[in-house]
């Protein structure tokens, strides 16, 4: 009886991809993507081995946050279509597995980033996963519908990682690179909650669209969409920036706010009619919105050496 | 009635998979550990054996 019960336990035994699968990797190509940015365009030279530890050592320390976010959040996983299948729900791993991976590849993570970098870097890595797993994912994601916004900023704390891991400080620079992403993750998944149907209602969990309701979700989407056309544009005039950024930023904004504003003049009917036609299109445009302004930023520091990148 | 015994479970599969993972992910970080060693002691990646003289004594043989 006991072999019996042995065999069938094993069965839900782990393999390697699903502890990879705690880690987030899909979030951890966006962190990727934007502490090399960050990385790339700070001023001086690097050393590659370390240039790539570093980004390494980030990427960690954001899955290390998805694992800790998998943790306390196993509750309402298991009750969302969309997150049954992660490695918790699914039985693969338990909450005690995630909570242990996710500490020791924090604390491996700061450490190492600290032993290869510096002090600041390693610091606001801390920072950004403590913000992320107790600010956001503890306290404020089942509290308040700004939820979105508040994870956002622990999204954006990459591109200024890199930065302080190659310049050991913060600049202006960096702080608008943070708020590049800040301000371009409301719009980008409130988007995606007015034509996706997700079952946040289920786990208790207030977005934005159920507590204030679609119509207020439009709105909320334009004004952050201007105010990000702001941080874009400013983010150019800066040493990183240039006429291929400049030149990109002011085409992508006003795209961006031309859909958010034909967002805003339509009603749920109308969305509907055509199967959620323009937030696909906005949604879809989001992503190339953030790997071409980041994308743009490396251009130019990449031509700088060449006497034609920068201001 | 005899029970058949099967060469390798699906449960053996994951367990190689999560061995051979962790194995290469320790491999590839003493590999890391030794490249930020060189890179941090601060020898040129284009002379990794350091066998270029350091400036001050070439300068010192010149003097004299």
């Amino acid at each position: 009886m006991t072999e019996t019960t042995s065999v069938f336990d094993s069965d839900r035994e782990a393999g390697f991809g699903d502890y990879v699968a705690l880690l987030k990797p899909r979030v951890m190509a966006l962190v990727v993507f934007t502490a090399v940015a960050g990385l790339v365009v700070a001023p001086g030279s690097m050393n590659p081995i370390i240039a790539f530890a570093a980004i390494l050592f980030i990427a960690l320390g954001g899955g290390a946050s998805g694992a800790l976010n998998m943790w306390w959040d196993a509750d309402i996983d298991r009750l969302m279509r969309r997150t049954q299948k992660r490695p918790i729900p699914s039985g693969k791993l338990t909450e005690g597995d995630a909570l242990a991976l996710g500490v020791a590849l924090s604390f491996f993570a700061v450490v190492m980033l600290f032993l290869a970098t510096n002090l600041v870097a390693a610091g606001l890595l801390a920072f950004t996963i403590f913000f992320y797993v107790v600010i956001y994912t503890m306290w404020l994601k089942r509290t308040t519908p700004q939820n979105i916004v508040i994870g956002g900023a622990a999204g954006a704390f990459p591109p200024m990682i890199g930065w302080a891991a190659a310049t050991g400080g913060i600049s202006v620079e960096a702080v608008l690179m943070f708020a590049l992403t800040f301000a371009w993750t409301p719009p980008h998944f409130w988007a995606l909650a007015l034509f996706v149907k997700d079952d946040y209602a289920n786990a208790h969990v207030p977005m934005l669209t159920v507590t204030h309701g679609r119509d207020a979700t439009r709105k909320h989407i334009l004004v952050y969409t201007l105010a990000l056309a702001v941080v874009a544009l400013a983010l150019g005039l800066t040493s990183v920036g240039g006429p291929i950024y400049m030149a990109v930023a002011v085409v992508m904004n006003g795209w961006f706010i031309l859909g958010a504003i034909r967002i805003l003049r339509r009603d749920d009917a109308a969305s509907h009619a055509d199967k959620h036609l323009a937030e696909r299109k906005f949604f879809k445009l989001s992503l190339y919105y953030l790997f071409l302004h980041f994308g743009a930023l490396m251009l130019e520091a990449g031509l700088a050496p060449y006497g034609l990148g920068g201001w | 009635m005899a029970t058949r015994i099967r060469a390798e479970h699906e449960l053996h599969r994951r367990r190689l998979s999560r061995n051979v993972g962790l194995g290469v992910t320790l491999v590839l970080f003493v590999v890391l550990v030794y490249g930020l060693t060189i890179a941090k002691l601060g020898t040129d990646p284009t002379d990794a054996l350091g066998i270029t003289p350091p400036p001050a004594a070439t300068d010192g043989e010149g003097g004299q």
